[in-house]
């Protein structure tokens, strides 16, 4: 690890001299007022992240939440949060590889909208974004500063939405109204030159550091870096390029507008940094300059104008509020009784199928060529070539993120641990080790005690899993204030694992069949159903029972077993069992291959949808049967042959005879279908 | 002789890399064609990539056009040296009024990112004149804009001259006639949709662009400006013939 948490990402050594800088971020509260904005900003905020670093952002992905589909107002949030990504994704010219979509009242009004970004440096080029040097100057570059995101962070970061507040009468849609100028809006042209801009700034040394400029703005930025640097600032307000005449000292100051980059410079390199800058067409004003006045950062009004303001910049950065808030257990959720077993199971898989290509579809996956495996498997495949030579490694990076607010509902350590095990499990589904995570916590309302108890909970359920399967943690967004209508979000941590493949010699076998490929299902075989999506349809939408326990040393043994079959070019699909049990991961194999399966000797309808960890199904062709079944008992990883590949029916005992036709054309039709007004339930 | 490819960067371009390494791969030496410099630097083909030139702003291509590399462009296509416009690189040439028609927004109002069908429709262009006429080819589409148009007479006039190069199996964005590729009159600048540098390794999931890479970068070596030789033989027998073989012709 390079980098840890505290940066704008983290970053990590991944050997050939290149670094990799990592980060995910929720844009949740401007997404619900202003989707479309609200979530290209978003997007445009990570990318800055990640350039910050001097890493060339190579891969997008994003983890959307949205309410059911038959709410209008959520179909209007979603379709707004995919149209802003993919207009600010596609255009700045950076891939989306992945991500997730889940639909469920618990976001009615509180959308989640996280974006994680994946950039690669020389790891010689590592920045940091930090002022030193006395005299040298602080270049604002990017768009010129307007009156936009005025307050930004705290008028939307920091509260709910329709949370009644001093006036009850207050309707929510005036107050997400009034709210509205709050958002930022984006400029993605703008970016992708910043971008080119700022990379050609570091290829040529000519930066000391680096820091974007986002919530809090021009304040943020110049006490930041100061504060990181031991150093002083002075900055001329009158210095900064403004969109609009007649703003307020304090507006320039804290202005969120969007496509800004604050440049330490000497002043012998400023002809040189104004030179790359204009090549690309970027506007550079020098609007600070480094002080040793004892970390002051002092505001001034022209050159040897007023002081307007003088504070110790790290009073900004450093001396934030320390929370020590009180915690409650959420009360247990007992199920009344398990769900009963279903009528007609093949009817309920059906209920369950969603395929997410109408939002990835929108998203430029292939960009630089180096993407392996596109969204819609188990995890993204990235080829691994050096940032700046292109050399090519003969390795690739995986990347996938996993959340699934159902269990930590239930039970935020346990379910927050489960997320952990899947990532890892989604890692080896393409031939991946883990090599580092980060996480966006979604939570409620802090000032409520079960939700600092949520909180607390998943954190530690989190250090467990990371702890025992060896995944350090290199970065971190919380999102509090997840509230609407007076209700919490169901908590909802969301983690990116960043994993490796040491040779890619072949693409991974991916989420499909062969014909006559011999199912196995790699782990421990279990038939509990607390926490599933199946039991929660079963419930009226709420989560109830106890969640299947999670050994982390067995879970550890599956993947490593997965990993080498897949890269070992032994299996011809693969795909872990998560959400949706057993069920959803066979439909989704039939789905995606149009190839048929029956299956055989399952423990009802409980091993069917439930949702225990652990548990992978590989397809391995007839003449790699008896290797397959070796190497599983050699892991001391219990293997049970499912059944057989082929045909057109999905047939599972007696409880599932679906043609393949009907999987695929339920599965692909979910989005579209639901979007259209067609109700289709997304539990 | 080497096959020197320009590569054309606006501000906003972003596959400009990708061409230049998939070409590279096949033996070119690409080199960057800035947009603001009123030259091609006597390369011997010209490829405009796709991306978002000048952010797409007022609509793709129009801003571009008005670029000074691009005069040098229009008039390298003039001498009759191949040109290759791929998804924003084909939007700026209609623009610049390089090839007819325009390309408008997809029907159904999405941006479209998949690998669809298409069928070679006419080995009689400097993209395809190594494949055989009905092949099909597995190519990524990328584009929101992709959607051609053009005036009915115009459409009658690409019909009647063979111009239409290449044709979706299955319309993905409403083009008219299921247009995915066009040429110009001397069928050496062309213009498409899809993405052929995406489709250029077997880790990437399809290598069925590598022919037509192939055959652009053949013209490449084989045409030497100024163009009054390259019009002579602007049609040599192996692009008039539809059977397509390829061309034992090798660089002069």
């Amino acid at each position: 690890m390079l980098v840890g948490p505290g940066e704008n990402a983290g970053v990590i050594d991944v050997g050939d001299g290149i670094a990799a800088a990592i980060r995910i971020e929720s844009h949740n509260h401007p997404s619900a007022i202003e989707p479309a904005q609200g979530a290209a900003t978003g997007a445009g905020g990570i990318l800055r992240d990640i350039f910050t670093m001097g890493a060339r952002p190579i891969a997008l992905m994003d983890a959307l939440r949205v309410g059911p589909l038959d709410d209008a107002r959520s179909r209007w949030i979603l379709d707004g949060v995919v149209s802003g990504i993919s207009s600010y994704g596609n255009s700045v010219g950076v891939p989306n590889v992945g991500g997730e979509l889940v639909c469920h009242p618990t976001y009615i009004g509180n959308p989640l909208v996280n974006v994680a970004c994946l950039g690669l440096l020389p790891v010689e080029r590592l920045v940091l974004g930090r002022a030193s040097g006395v005299g040298n100057l602080a270049v604002l570059l990017g768009s010129a500063t307007g009156r936009d995101g005025i307050g930004g962070v705290s008028v939307l970061a920091s509260a709910g939405f329709g949370s009644g507040g001093d006036d009850p009468s207050a309707a929510d849609g005036d107050e997400e109204t009034a709210k509205r100028p709050s958002v930022q809006i984006g400029d993605p042209y703008e970016e992708k030159r910043l971008i080119e801009a700022c990379l050609g700034l570091l290829d040529a040394g000519l930066v000391v550091g680096i820091q974007d400029l986002g919530g809090a703005g021009l304040t943020c930025a110049t006490s930041e870096t100061a504060s990181r640097g031991g150093v002083g600032m002075d900055v001329d307000v009158s210095a900064v390029p403004r969109r609009e005449p007649g703003m307020a000292p304090f507006e320039v100051m804290t202005s969120e507008s969007q496509e800004r980059m604050l440049a330490i410079v000497t002043p012998d390199d400023l002809d040189a940094v104004l030179a790359v800058c204009d090549r690309w067409e970027v506007r550079a004003a020098v609007v600070g300059r480094v002080t040793g006045e004892g970390g002051r950062l002092r505001i001034l009004d022209g050159p040897d104008g007023a002081v307007l303001a003088d504070v110790p910049a790290a009073s900004l950065h450093e001396d934030a509020p320390r929370y020590d808030r009180p915690l409650a257990p959420s009360p247990a959720r007992a199920a009344d009784a398990p769900p009963p077993a279903p009528a007609d199971a093949g009817a309920d898989l059906l209920d369950l199928l969603v395929d997410p290509s109408w939002v990835y579809r929108q998203y430029d996956s292939q960009l630089f060529l180096n993407t392996i495996e596109g969204p819609g498997g188990d995890a993204a495949v990235l080829r691994l070539e050096h940032p700046t030579t292109g050399a090519d490694t003969g390795r690739a990076l995986a990347l996938t993120t996993d959340g699934n607010h159902r269990w930590c509902a239930l039970d935020p350590h346990r379910g927050t641990a489960m997320i952990v095990a899947e990532g890892v499990a989604n890692l080896a589904c393409v031939g991946a080790r883990p090599l580092a995570l980060v996480d966006c916590l979604n939570f409620g309302n802090p000032e409520h005690p079960e939700v600092m108890w949520q909180l607390s909970q998943s954190i530690d359920g989190m250090a467990d899993a990371c702890l025992a399967l060896g995944v350090p943690v290199v970065g971190g967004n919380v999102s509090l204030y997840n509230e609407s209508q007076g209700h919490d979000i169901d908590p909802t941590p969301v983690v990116t694992v960043l994993g490796m493949i040491d040779r890619l010699e072949r693409r991974p076998p991916g989420v499909t069949l062969v014909v006559d490929g011999l199912l196995f299902l790699l782990g421990a075989r279990s038939g509990e159903v607390g926490g599933s999506r199946w039991a929660a349809v079963r419930q009226g939408g709420r989560s109830a029972g106890t969640l299947p326990a999670l050994d982390l040393e067995a879970h550890g043994a599956v993947c490593r077993l997965v990993r080498d079959l897949v890269t070992d070019g032994l299996v011809a699909g693969a795909h872990d069992v998560g959400d949706g049990g057993l069920a959803v991961c066979l439909a989704e194999l039939v789905a995606s291959s149009g190839i048929g399966a029956l299956v055989e000797g399952l423990d009802g309808h409980g091993e069917l949808f439930g949702e225990s960890a652990s548990r992978v199904v590989v397809c391995a062709p007839p003449g790699e049967r008896a290797e397959v079944a070796r190497r599983a008992a050699a892991a001391g990883v219990p293997v049970a042959a499912l059944g057989v590949a082929g045909g057109d029916r999905l047939v599972v005992d007696d409880l599932v005879d679906l043609a393949v036709e009907e999987v695929a054309r339920r599965w692909r039709q979910a989005v579209p279908g639901a979007l259209l007004g067609v109700p289709a339930p997304l539990g | 002789m080497s096959g020197r490819v320009g590569v054309v960067v606006f501000p906003g371009s972003n596959c400009e890399r990708d061409a230049a390494k998939a070409l590279a791969t096949l033996g070119a030496e690409p080199e960057v064609l800035w947009h603001a410099d009123a030259t091609v630097k006597g390369c011997d083909a010209v490829v405009v990539p796709g991306g978002f030139a000048h952010g797409d702003y007022l609509r793709p291509g129009a801003i571009a056009r008005f670029s000074p590399v691009m005069s040098a462009v229009a008039a390298f296509a003039d001498a009759g040296g191949p040109v290759l416009g791929i998804c924003n690189g084909f939007q700026v040439l209609t623009e610049a009024g390089l090839l007819p028609g325009a390309l408008q927004k997809n029907r159904g109002l999405k941006f479209l990112c998949t690998t669809v069908p298409v069928r070679v429709e006419s080995v009689r262009s400097v993209l395809t004149s190594q494949v055989p006429r009905g092949t099909i080819l597995a190519l990524p589409i990328n584009h929101f804009e992709g959607n051609y148009t053009c005036a009915p007479s115009t459409l009658r006039e690409l019909q009647a001259d063979d111009r239409i190069i290449l044709r979706y199996v299955d319309n993905p964005n409403g083009s008219i006639d299921d247009i995915a590729g066009i040429c110009s009159p001397g069928r050496n600048v062309v213009g498409l949709m899809p993405h052929p540098e995406r489709a250029s390794e077997p880790l990437l999931g399809s290598v069925d662009g590598v022919v037509l890479l192939a055959s652009f970068l053949d013209a490449a070596r084989g045409s030497s400006p100024p163009g009054d030789q390259l019009r002579e033989r602007e049609m040599p027998a192996r692009l008039s013939t539809e059977a397509g073989t390829p061309s034992s012709r090798q660089a002069s």
